[in-house]
């Protein structure tokens, strides 16, 4: 059966010629958007550290006890946050936080409209299904070779690579909270008079809120594993210190790092889950 | 008013395959085996004027929903046409734009549905407010109307409850509070109470006409309950398999089932909210004595002794002679007293059941100026017992 191999089927490099393709003749274009992301993030990143560590800690915890209407949460927020300031992780922990709000609002903010259009006409679905798939099971690193080559070193590829990873589960709760919505509830819209538009948000939006909010959720802990991940390609934030620790096989680091990740991880999945 | 004329309505794409079909009187079972479609409605028409209850009753899958959807466009019809009174004159649903649909919806046809879809989300008063909002009113408008008819249907002090705090009679008034606070002229009430207790259900329907009495809606109502037909409707219209079978009165619908189907419906249910003493009383005959008497029963020697005057006259029981009273609607039964009495022609066979039981006696009918038959017990077992259904059956 040595014939099966003999003669391979350049896949790969048909996806490699598309690559350089895009950098021969895009360059400009992803250059341009590179830029942009980037002067982006790091106004963000800046707008975060222009706070105090004190006030920022307060608050977000005010916020989280506010969002979830009890205390216990703010006392979390405290002390977690209160942690990571003294282990000496703040800058990394502010980037780390930007990069995964910039990334979950662009995901919501097209994923839900995507998974709303998806919901509504059943072939988009059919035909968005296997990107979706394709989407979330490609092994993350695998993003990052062809973003690196695109965009370059830095923030931006890992931005992307977070972004094509992390829109699925908006897009696919969405989808699935506005396809469940009971049939008798749309009637009643629309015999009370109900126009589409009205129909979408008094009825559809509202009946799927708690499946959108779990796509929330999801995408914000989907963009920190991979925001982590990102760190190899040169993005800032708290992967840093852990791809550091790893090289250098500096065990206080990388259990440190490690603790600031999984603490941020904690306070925003406790922060935005639907109480 | 509403009015369905020949509506036929076939679900599945490509409809006038079916509807040839149906022409060339082919029924739906090898129609849906030919074609795939399912026809839902079958040539009905109806007229339901204004004031009126009309219960389109059926089993599961006879299309009473179908059609009843059809009223404000949840269905579309395959073929006829739903009119409907507005400001311009009876006016097709069908031929409107969508946006005149809308607008019906809003001014002239409301619905009330079976599992109550109300917004979970929001509270009960912003659930009665749903569809007001949609007309554009002040807050302030809007607000009065909402607490008026959570009044009406006794729910004031849940106003800011969610509907899932509440029993589900209660969630139905809501649903009826939305419906009624639209002021349409028309309600369509898919079911409104199969989903509730039995005690639940028969406080509804009791609520139901009592607003009814005040509100003079138009009313179509779907039904699987004859029971509940017969103690609602003004008309029942009986449906099978698309078709409808017998559109009349209650009354008649118990009294000559016009089909086996029908017959098998009405052997079922309980007549003593639907008979009226004139389809019971067993006409008077003729004079059967030297003295003019008439017979009643001559098995317990029971006479009667017609005079010129209903008041004037008497009856005999052996040898004990008895003067009359008379009983009309709204009197209470249990002050009369133990003497025959004078009923009028339409009472219910509720209340002579009861009249009889009080007075011990049988019943004179009287239409007014006279004495037109008797109701004994004889008759009372006959009818309870639904022999007259038996009769038919054994003619037919």
């Amino acid at each position: 059966m040595d014939w099966m191999s003999q003669y391979k089927l350049p896949v790969g490099e048909w996806m490699e010629a598309v690559v350089d393709f895009m950098t021969d003749h895009g360059g400009g274009f992803f250059d341009w958007i590179a830029v942009s992301l980037e002067t982006v993030i790091q106004g963000l990143i800046e707008l975060l550290m222009m706070l105090h560590p004190l006030a920022f800690i307060l608050l977000v915890a005010s916020g989280a006890g506010w969002l979830q209407r009890r205390w216990s949460i703010s006392i979390f927020v405290v002390l977690g946050l209160g942690l990571i300031w003294n282990l000496g992780y703040w800058q990394e922990t502010i980037e780390t936080l930007a990069l995964v709000l910039f990334a979950t609002g662009f995901c919501v903010l097209l994923g839900v409209p995507v998974g709303i259009a998806a919901a509504h006409r059943p072939w988009l679905y059919r035909g968005l299904r296997p990107l979706l798939d394709l989407m979330q099971t490609i092994p993350t690193f695998v993003y990052l070779i062809p973003t690196l080559t695109l965009f370059g070193l830095g923030v931006v590829p890992g931005l992307i690579s977070t972004i094509i990873f992390a829109i699925a589960a908006p897009i696919r709760l969405t989808h699935l909270g506005i396809t469940q919505v009971p049939e008798e509830l749309l009637e009643a819209g629309k015999a009370f008079g109900c126009k589409p538009t009205a129909l979408l948000f008094k009825v559809e939006i509202p009946a799927a809120m708690s499946s959108i909010l779990a796509g929330v959720t999801q995408c914000i802990m989907l963009s920190l594993s991979m925001v982590v991940i990102a760190a190899l390609v040169g993005a800032d934030g708290l992967g840093k210190p852990v791809v550091r620790a790893l090289n250098t096989v500096d065990i206080a680091t990388g259990f440190e790092a490690g603790l600031a990740i999984v603490l941020i991880a904690i306070l925003l999945d406790r922060m935005f889950k639907k109480a | 008013m509403i009015e369905f004329k020949n509506v036929d309505v076939v679900f599945g794409s490509q409809p006038a395959r079916a509807l040839e079909m149906l022409d060339r009187g082919e029924d739906r079972g090898a129609i849906h085996e030919k074609t795939g479609l399912t026809v839902g409605v079958n040539n009905a028409s109806l007229r339901v004027e204004k004031g009126e209850i009309c219960v389109l009753m059926g089993l599961s899958g006879s299309g009473k929903s179908s059609l009843l959807r059809t009223a404000n466009g949840l269905n579309k019809i395959s073929r006829g046409q739903v009119l409907i009174d507005t400001e311009e004159g009876e006016q097709d649903f069908f031929s409107l734009s969508e946006e005149q649909q809308r607008r019906l919806r809003l001014e002239r046809i409301t619905m009330v549905f079976q599992k109550f879809a109300l917004m979970p989300w929001l509270t009960v008063a912003e659930n009665v407010a749903f569809g007001l909002e949609r007309r554009g009113m002040t807050k302030k408008e809007l607000q009065a109307k909402v607490d008026e008819q959570l009044e009406l249907v006794g729910l004031d002090k849940w106003k800011n409850s969610k509907p899932g705090e509440l029993s589900g009679g209660m969630q139905q008034r809501v649903g009826l509070a939305r419906a009624l606070a639209m002021e349409t002229d028309i309600i369509l009430m898919d079911e409104p109470f199969s989903a509730l207790d039995p005690l639940i259900r028969s406080q509804l329907q009791d609520e139901l006409l009592r607003l009814q009495e005040k509100l003079n809606k138009t009313v179509v109502f779907v039904s699987h309950d004859l029971d509940e037909a017969l103690k609602l409707g003004n008309h029942i219209a009986i449906m099978k398999d698309g078709v409808i079978v017998q559109h009349d009165t209650p009354e008649n619908i118990v009294l000559n089932p016009a089909t086996e189907y029908v017959r098998n419906f009405v052997a079922h249910t309980n007549p003593v909210n639907v008979l009226q003493a004139r389809s019971l009383m067993k006409p008077l005959g003729e004079p059967g004595n030297d003295e003019g008497e008439i017979c009643i029963s001559s098995r317990y020697d029971y006479w009667l002794k017609p005079a010129a005057k209903p008041e004037e006259t008497r009856v005999r029981y052996a040898d004990t002679r008895f003067d009359v009273q008379r009983w009309s609607e709204n009197q209470p039964i249990g002050a009369l007293e133990e003497k025959p009495t004078i009923i009028p022609n339409n009472t219910l066979m509720r209340d002579l059941v009861e009249i009889r039981h009080v007075t011990g006696h049988a019943l004179l009918v009287g239409n007014g100026e006279e004495i037109t038959g008797v109701i004994n017990d004889q008759n009372i077992y006959h009818a309870l017992l639904g022999c007259h259904l038996d009769e038919q059956a054994a003619q037919a």
